[in-house]
């Protein structure tokens, strides 16, 4: 009996909806978590996978050595490996292609990667405006890689000691 | 307007010039109306984005203030499509249809006194008549569509619409007894006196009652099953695109702004200031404090705001728990109401009628 006359109260001051009201009202007033992209920007992780590049030594010498580690370890089949040895007796690389649309960006590669030539950057805003761009060339992991090399190399030391 | 007029009839037959006035007079009804409803969309979605702890639309213009403007300059260059096997001719008209009434209301809202472009004794019964077109719109569309997603939404559209008139018949009923005019203008004289004069106290669950079959009527969340995303896509526009799709937003938008505007001159004392007539005497103050358009507006955004707080809080009525709540709940409501009212006015019992 009591149930049922608090039940009829309770509907007909529509304490509940009011109630409801009251924390939609509240959060009108709250301050935005909403993080306006282009200008502001979540922190990043120095560990964070993006795009690839294939790193140098300081000297200017291309580090991969064609141990094709990160070939075999890729789990989407993303990168295609062809090697020869050089005139001094190095074993390089001729063809390191990475096909950008298998890739699932997991890391594996610079994980397996012995001489840290592989790696995945900080950048993940990048697009390809014509069909088959999107297999990235070694000529290009290594342009990309000079060009950011000095932040790569900032990141990977940052993230060096919890390796 | 007046020097207008007799400046016009210098040189003009009488009838021409009362229709010219008339309709400069209908312009700037419909004009700032028409802008209102853009912003009443703009402010839709800012206030539910704020209650949603996200910001809303501040991409187009300095904050998103030209957000509006790009979304009509974008409806209008969309492409109209009809649907193959729909009747075109009704198709067409069934926007206008849904438009027309909801502007047409506004020729008896007073905006302050003397403000109202045809002060018709009958006002509320116009009112109460023509808003009850708007449903052939909606009905019309979804039969010309020849879409099932659109006519079931049209045949709920037209069921709770029916029903819920009733309840709001009856609160106005309440009202009139209240102020014994049918003329809105009168309506709102007779709660002259400040904030304690309002209708709203002694027919406080008539304003709700009111106001929550305004909301029905108008299709707005959370008796939106017209557009049950889940159920029936978007209801009885889904085949409608570009500027026949707008005009049912137009038309929509319209019935809240009118919707607010009436629970406001019927409840809350339209153009009348709170403080009555006590600050009229003070130099500059007493205009801002005295009666006029900008207290319609205050009171107007309030119940405007309303419903967009609605749309953001509540879940959307089963579509039974709605006809149960009309039928079952807001016209028995009502009719006590109104049962109690009438004693009292009987009885004289001043204060409260």
């Amino acid at each position: 009996m009591f149930r049922y006359i608090s039940h009829l109260v309770k509907s007909f001051t529509l304490f509940e909806l009011l109630q409801g009201l009251s924390v939609t009202g509240k959060y009108l007033f709250k301050r935005k978590i909403t993080i306006q992209y282009p200008e502001q920007k979540t922190p990043m992780s120095p560990r964070f996978r993006g795009h690839h590049a294939l790193r140098r030594y300081p000297n200017g010498q291309e580090r991969c050595i064609a141990c094709k580690l990160c070939e075999a370890v890729c789990p989407a089949l993303a990168i295609d490996i062809e090697l020869e040895e050089r005139e001094d007796g190095t074993r390089r690389t001729t063809k390191y292609d990475i096909d950008f649309f298998k890739c699932i960006y997991c890391g594996f590669c610079e994980e397996a990667c012995p001489v840290d030539a592989i790696v995945e950057t900080h950048i993940f805003e990048y697009h390809f405006e014509e069909r088959g761009k999107h297999v990235i060339t070694k000529d290009e992991l290594l342009a990309f890689g000079d060009k950011h090399e000095t932040e790569i190399a900032k990141r990977k030391a940052a993230d060096a000691p919890y390796r | 307007m007046e020097t207008l007029a007799t400046f016009l009839n210098g040189f003009l037959p009488e009838g021409l010039t009362t229709l010219i006035v008339i309709i400069l007079k209908i312009v700037a009804i419909l004009l700032p109306l028409i802008l209102a409803v853009a912003y009443t969309t703009f402010a839709e979605r800012k206030i539910i984005g704020y209650m949603q702890v996200r910001m809303g639309p501040n991409r187009v213009g300095p904050k998103g203030w030209l957000q509006p403007i790009a979304d009509t300059v974008k409806l209008m260059f969309k492409e109209i499509i009809s649907p193959t096997k729909s009747s075109t001719i009704v198709f067409f008209i069934a926007p206008m249809l849904a438009l027309a009434p909801a502007l047409a209301v506004w020729s008896v809202i007073p905006f302050w006194d003397g403000g109202v472009l045809a002060d018709v004794n009958a006002g509320l019964l116009l009112v109460l008549a023509i808003t009850s077109l708007d449903v052939f719109g909606i009905i019309l569309a979804g039969w010309a569509s020849n879409s099932k997603y659109a006519i079931l939404s049209s045949l709920r559209v037209g069921a709770q619409v029916v029903s819920y008139e009733i309840a709001m018949g009856f609160a106005l009923v309440g009202v009139l007894m209240a102020a014994g005019s049918l003329n809105l203008s009168d309506i709102v004289r007779a709660q002259d006196g400040g904030i304690q004069n309002w209708f709203a106290w002694p027919l406080f669950g008539l304003l709700v009652v009111y106001f929550i079959s305004g909301v029905a009527e108008t299709n707005r969340a959370p008796f939106d099953v017209a557009e049950g995303e889940s159920e029936i896509v978007a209801g009885f526009h889904i085949e409608y695109s570009g500027m026949a799709f707008a005009l049912f937003f137009l038309a929509e938008y319209a019935s809240m702004i009118l919707i607010s505007t009436l629970t406001t001159l019927l409840f809350m004392g339209g153009w009348l200031s709170p403080f009555g007539h006590a600050m009229d005497d003070i130099p500059v103050l007493g205009i801002i404090l005295g009666d006029g358009f900008h207290w319609l507006f205050i009171k107007s955004l309030f119940f405007l705001f309303c419903y967009l707080w609605f749309r953001a809080t509540f879940p959307r009525y089963r579509y039974d728990q709605i006809m149960r709540l009309g039928w079952k709940i807001l016209i028995p409501v009502t009719l006590v109401w109104i049962f109690g009212e009438g004693v009292a006015i009987a009885l004289g019992w001043k204060p409260w009628l």
